[in-house]
Formats: C-alpha cells, sequence, structure tokens
C-alpha cells in the first residue's frame, strides 16, 4: 500500500517551526488516509525533534532503554578486561552449571560461558548499529530520489520495495544469507536489503511532500541542482522521522541477526554470538544456562533500543510517527 | 460514491463497480508480486552462489570436474538466463520444487506432508494473539497513561523484544522439563496413532474422526508452542490495537454517542471497537507473517514437525533446494494473506476502493 501521491502541503514555512503543533487532531485521526500523511509535519518536525529529545528520553522507558543500552556500550567497550576467561579457551569441565568457578557455566566445549556471552557484545552491537546506519543511508538516499523523481525511477524502486515487503523478514534473510553461504559478512548483506525498503518508504513519503513545499521551489527556481536541492533543502527536513525509524530498527537487527545465527547462517563458530549460543543451547536440553544468558542478553539489549525508539517515536509529530510506525510494529 | 455518475453518462463502456475494480488492482498486484517472487528464489538459487551445480552436488561429488560438468548440463546452466529462468517457472509450475540435496526427496512433496503442521500451529498462535492483543490494546487505550496502560506497554514491548526461539527453548525447559505441566515434544505423544488424515491438522481430524483422546492429546501438545510463537503478535497487536483506539477515541461520532447518553459498554464496544478495528485487521495478515517466521525459529526446539523444522534441517545442512522451496511456499502464502486482508478491508471500508 503505498503513500497517496498527492499529499498536498500547507505551506512548511520555517516559521511554523517556532509554533506549537496545533493541527495536530485534524483529520490526522481517520483511520481510511492512514498511510503516508506526515506531511507539514516535515517542516515542523526539526525544531521540534530538536527541542524534544531530551524531554522525549525523560520517560521512564527511554531512561530505563539508555541505561541499559549504556551498560552493554561499557561491556563491549571493556570486554577483555572484564571476561573471567578466554571466550574461545576450551579450558574448563564441559557442561558445568553456574557456579563459584564459572559464574554462568561452561558449554559442551568447556567454554566460560559468561566470557562468551560478554564477548559476543563486541560484534553484535557496532555490527547492528552498522547494518541500521547503512540500510539507512541506502534506503533514504533511493526512497529519497523515488520521491523526488517520480515516474519511472519511483516505479522501479518502489515496485523493489514491494518485493521485499513481500516476504516475511527472516524467511527473506534466510534465503538471501543461505544463497551467499554462512558468514557475518553475508548475514549482514542479508540483513541490509531486507530493510532498505522501511526507509525508502518513509524517505520517498517525506521527500515528495517536501519537494512540493515553498522553500524547495525557490531553490529550484534558482536553479540548484536536483541533488543540491534534496541534500540541502530538503534532507534536514526529513531526517528526523529517519532517525527514529533507524533507532526502532536497531533492536530488530538485532533479533534478525541472532535468528540468522540461530540457523547457523551468521557468524561462524567459534567465534561467540547470542543466536547460535542458544541454538547450542537447544541440543543440550538439560544444561539450560548455555541457551538462558545469551537469550537474556539478546532480551534486554533489544528491549532497550525498542524502550529508546518507543519514546522518540511519542515525541515526533503524531502524523509523522505514523509513517514511522508503519514501518515498524 | 462515484459509482453510478460515469455509468450514466458514457454509454459506450460501463466502468467496473468500485468493489470489483479494486478486487481486480489487488489482484493483478498479488500475481506480479508472486511472479517477483519466482524472480527472486531464482536468482538466488542460480545466479548467487558461486557455482550452482557443486552447491546441488554437495561436497562429495563438487570435487570431480566431469560430475559437475554434466550436472551443468543437465540442470540447463549452460543455457541462457531467461531460459534458465523459464525453465524453472515451468517446473514450479508443475509443483516441481527441485530434490533435497539431503535426503533426495522431493522438496514439494516434503512441504506437502509438513505444512498442515505449521497451520495448525499457526492458527492456534493467531487465534491466542488476536484475543489477547485486542483486549489487551483496547484496556490500555481506555485505561491511558495509569498504570495498567505503562504495565500492558512495558510487557509488549517485551513481547517484542524477546527472540522467539530462546523463548520458546525457556518455556519448553520450564514447563516440560522442570514442571512437567505440558506433554514433551512433537505433535502427538509417541504411542498415540495419528488419526486418519483429511486436513493434516490432528486436532481437527481427531474430532471429525471421534478419536476424543487423541484430540486431547494433540491439544495438550499444541498448546505451549501456540502461546510462545504467539507472544510476539500478542505485542505487536497490542500496540496496534492501543492506537488505533486512541485514532478513534476523540473522534466525533464517539462523542456524539457519548452524548446520547448511550452506556459505556455500547461506546466502548459498538463505537470504538468497530471503529478501531478496520486498521487492526491489516496488522492481523502482518501479524501472520510473522508467525510464518517464528515458526521457522521455534518448530526445531519443540520438535514440531512442521514448515519451521524443515526450513531448520535444511538451512544447517545448506540445503539450498530446501531453504528456496520454503521461501518460496511462505512468501505465496504471505502474500496470499495479505491479498486477503485487502480484500476484507475493502468490504468493510468503501473508501479503500477509490484510490
Amino acid at each position: 500500500m503505498s503513500a497517496p501521491r498527492e499529499t498536498r502541503t500547507t505551506g512548511p514555512n520555517p516559521l511554523h517551526g517556532s509554533q506549537p503543533a496545533d493541527g495536530t487532531a485534524d483529520g490526522a485521526a481517520l483511520p481510511g488516509n492512514a498511510p503516508g500523511a506526515g506531511a507539514d509535519a516535515v517542516a515542523r518536525g526539526i525544531p521540534r525533534w530538536r527541542l524534544r529529545v531530551p524531554t522525549a528520553l525523560r520517560t521512564p522507558l527511554g531512561i530505563v532503554g539508555g541505561a541499559i543500552i549504556a551498560v552493554w556500550v561499557l561491556i563491549a567497550l571493556f570486554a577483555p578486561i572484564l571476561c573471567p576467561a578466554d571466550p574461545l579457551a576450551q579450558a574448563f569441565p564441559r557442561l558445568q552449571p553456574p557456579g563459584p568457578g564459572n559464574l554462568l557455566g561452561t558449554d559442551e566445549l568447556g567454554r566460560d560461558v559468561l566470557s562468551r556471552v560478554l564477548s559476543a557484545a563486541r560484534t553484535t552491537l557496532p555490527v547492528a548499529v552498522l547494518v541500521v546506519l547503512a540500510s539507512m543511508l541506502a534506503g533514504s538516499i533511493l526512497g529519497a530520489v523515488a520521491g523526488y523523481f517520480g515516474k519511472f525511477v519511483d516505479e522501479v524502486i518502489m515496485r523493489l520495495a514491494d518485493l521485499v515487503f513481500a516476504f516475511p523478514t527472516i524467511i527473506l534473510a534466510m534465503v538471501i544469507a543461505a544463497a551467499l553461504g554462512p558468514g557475518l559478512k553475508n548475514a549482514v548483506v542479508a540483513i541490509l536489503l531486507v530493510s532498505w525498503p522501511s526507509y525508502a518508504r518513509v524517505a520517498r513519503s517525506l521527500v515528495m511532500s517536501a519537494r512540493s513545499s515553498e522553500y524547495v521551489v525557490a531553490g529550484r527556481l534558482l536553479g540548484f541542482s536536483a541533488p543540491r536541492s534534496l541534500a540541502v533543502d530538503i534532507a534536514p527536513n526529513v531526517a528526523s522521522p529517519l532517525l527514529v525509524l533507524g533507532t526502532l530498527s536497531v533492536g530488530e537487527a538485532i533479533l534478525t541477526m541472532a535468528g540468522l545465527s540461530f540457523l547457523s547462517l551468521g557468524a561462524v563458530p567459534p567465534t561467540p554470538d547470542w543466536g547460535a549460543m542458544v541454538s547450542e543451547g537447544v541440543a543440550n536440553f538439560s544444561a539450560w544456562w548455555i541457551a538462558l544468558f545469551p537469550g537474556l542478553a539478546i532480551l534486554t539489549v533489544v528491549m532497550a533500543f525498542n524502550f529508546i525508539g518507543d519514546s522518540l517515536r511519542d515525541a515526533l509529530d503524531p502524523r509523522t510517527a505514523r509513517t514511522v510506525g508503519e514501518q515498524t510494529s | 460514491m462515484s459509482a453510478q455518475a460515469p455509468a450514466g453518462q458514457r454509454l459506450r463502456r460501463a466502468p467496473l463497480p468500485p468493489l470489483a475494480r479494486y478486487i481486480l488492482i489487488r489482484l493483478g498486484i498479488s500475481a506480479l508480486l508472486i511472479f517477483g517472487v519466482t524472480v527472486v528464489t531464482f536468482l538466488l538459487t542460480n545466479l548467487v552462489p558461486a557455482d550452482p551445480a557443486q552447491a546441488i552436488l554437495g561436497d562429495r561429488a563438487a570435487g570431480n570436474p566431469e560430475i559437475v560438468e554434466r550436472t551443468r548440463q543437465e540442470l540447463g546452466l549452460d543455457k541462457p538466463l531467461i531460459v534458465q529462468y523459464f525453465t524453472y517457472l515451468g517446473n514450479l509450475l508443475q509443483g516441481d520444487l527441485g530434490v533435497s540435496n539431503q535426503t533426495r526427496q522431493p522438496v514439494a512433496q516434503s512441504i506437502a506432508n509438513v505444512f498442515p503442521a505449521s497451520i495448525e500451529l499457526g492458527l492456534g498462535a493467531i487465534l491466542i494473539s488476536v484475543v489477547l492483543g485486542l483486549i489487551l490494546g483496547l484496556v490500555s487505550a481506555l485505561k491511558r497513561n495509569t498504570a495498567v496502560d505503562h504495565a500492558i506497554r512495558a510487557i509488549s514491548l517485551i513481547g517484542i523484544s524477546a527472540p522467539t526461539f530462546w523463548i520458546a527453548t525457556v518455556a519448553y525447559f520450564v514447563f516440560f522439563f522442570k514442571l512437567r505441566a505440558v506433554p514433551g515434544a512433537g505433535r502427538l505423544d509417541p504411542w498415540l496413532q495419528p488419526p486418519p488424515k483429511v486436513t493434516g491438522l490432528y486436532t481437527v481430524d481427531a474430532l471429525a474422526a471421534g478419536q476424543w483422546p487423541v484430540f486431547v492429546n494433540a491439544l495438550s501438545h499444541l498448546v505451549l508452542p501456540s502461546i510462545v510463537l504467539s507472544l510476539f503478535t500478542i505485542g505487536l497487536l497490542t500496540r496496534f490495537s492501543r492506537s488505533s483506539v486512541l485514532d478513534v477515541v476523540g473522534l466525533d461520532y464517539v462523542t456524539a454517542a457519548r452524548a446520547k447518553g448511550l452506556p459505556p459498554r455500547t461506546v466502548i464496544f459498538g463505537y470504538i471497537f468497530r471503529g478501531a478495528l478496520v486498521p487492526i485487521i491489516t496488522v492481523v495478515g502482518l501479524a501472520f507473517g510473522s508467525l510464518l517466521s517464528g515458526a521457522v525459529l521455534t518448530e526445531t526446539v519443540f520438535a514440531w514437525n512442521g514448515l519451521g523444522q524443515y526450513a531448520y534441517r535444511g538451512a544447517t545442512k545448506l540445503d539450498l533446494p530446501v531453504i528456496m522451496g520454503v521461501g518460496l511456499v511462505i512468501g505465496i502464502v504471505y502474500i496470499g494473506i495479505n491479498f486477503l486482508v485487502d480484500l476484507i478491508y475493502g468490504f468493510i471500508d468503501p473508501r479503500v476502493r477509490v484510490r
């Protein structure tokens, strides 16, 4: 379902930015015409966003999320110091339950589970953030180009996006990762390929409404080239919803990555990896600690990103939030 | 709206009524998407792997260049890509999805065998998640910004944040291994015979055959996997129905209903809920997609012999025809469900027909 093409804006004059959001209730709540109504919200969005971010994160969920992520970032940074043992060394008796020797027990190869859980953060977190940044960049550019030029370019890009949406995410990621062969790099490519369309859709609908606004038209009349118009006039005004969508997607990216590793299509052993560790735990049912702790790690990280993303989305203009919200849960 | 006006003016060619036109357009889009899905799986099977012949042959035979060359010819890999694609499409239309590298079984047949198991699981999960998700979302919205709302919101966020395969592992460990509250893995206790196959859903077939004990057993096996699988979609539906209800609560017709002095229950269920239901239907389609994905990741834990376990085995063995077959089937099912959702949408909400 694509956004209605002829979204007219009420003239996102930069001056409006200082006004309080007045038109939040007008018609925005009609259930039928929901998609892509993020028109003039865009122009107001940027100043509001800047003002609101601290407030937005001051919600209970935002604070908890931020704290959890801070802890995990510290863990990822200092994992070599924090780990009680080498995560790859098979130095302990096999399948030891959690105890004083190994706080979270050992796995079937006699490796320390705690060390493996901690060091897995070192790959998972940066890779997840990078994947999201890359797909955000690629998707936004493609969506912006589609929305700006319209016609044929728009059709081609958006039909490709539709095709990606024709699959459930993890299924398409699985199919692509399997074709490319297992490995972290290929898993990243797979996630990139399945996640750009969300950004493309949002960027397209935002750009489509922004491009007909007066300041963009004025730029064009001054002879700005399309890239300049997109980068200078439009980009700053459509960036904030995309960034929120990005925050919301980090959790999803981690979940997809964990799912791929669980299917042994992710990081190759013996690299410590949360999804793969859960998979090992399934094979050793009575040794519950092998699966429990890496799963808790995934849960807390994803939850924290969702908490933050959720708070940020609430701070967006409701209509923009809807455009963003449709691309996520 | 625009149905009658042009029909009277132009006698040459009466335009289709909006609903029919809408259905036709949706059908066309779905058909195109299915075509696109086949292109994707074709490209991934035949183009992306370094050498598809080697991928199909597996490690043992791939060392022998003669066999590889013969396989390339057998597979038609020496022909132009477009010819290969139409061969592939022709095979698909005849229900040929290739042969598993591991078991040498035809993929289509294996999928047909395991598919009902996943359907049964998916139906159980969607039932639970729709009921619970709508109730929680409605309560959350009506009690907005209270402790109840915050609690439900946090729970639903946790629901969509937890990896399903991990929840499955933990639930299985706690409820089966420790508490013995549910029967073990699989769809039936091992000493029971599956009921005579009609639909392939054990619960339905057992009821149809009047085998009460089998029905009870199959149901007890179904409960835990369905609940686990539904957690994510409960979170999804709760969040969506909350915002959908909130959209409607402030609308004039609801205020009017309240002002008329209608009892709160009538306002909530007859007005707010009905109005909010339309967009929620879309999400049920989305939810079904995530159920299919969830099934791929959870069935293995419960040794549930469905599409998911089949895909898992295929993935861990890097059995490309199996993975592509599952991807293709799930893609097509997903498109079909979204088509149905669009249809229902078109029937319920006339506005979407004129777009």
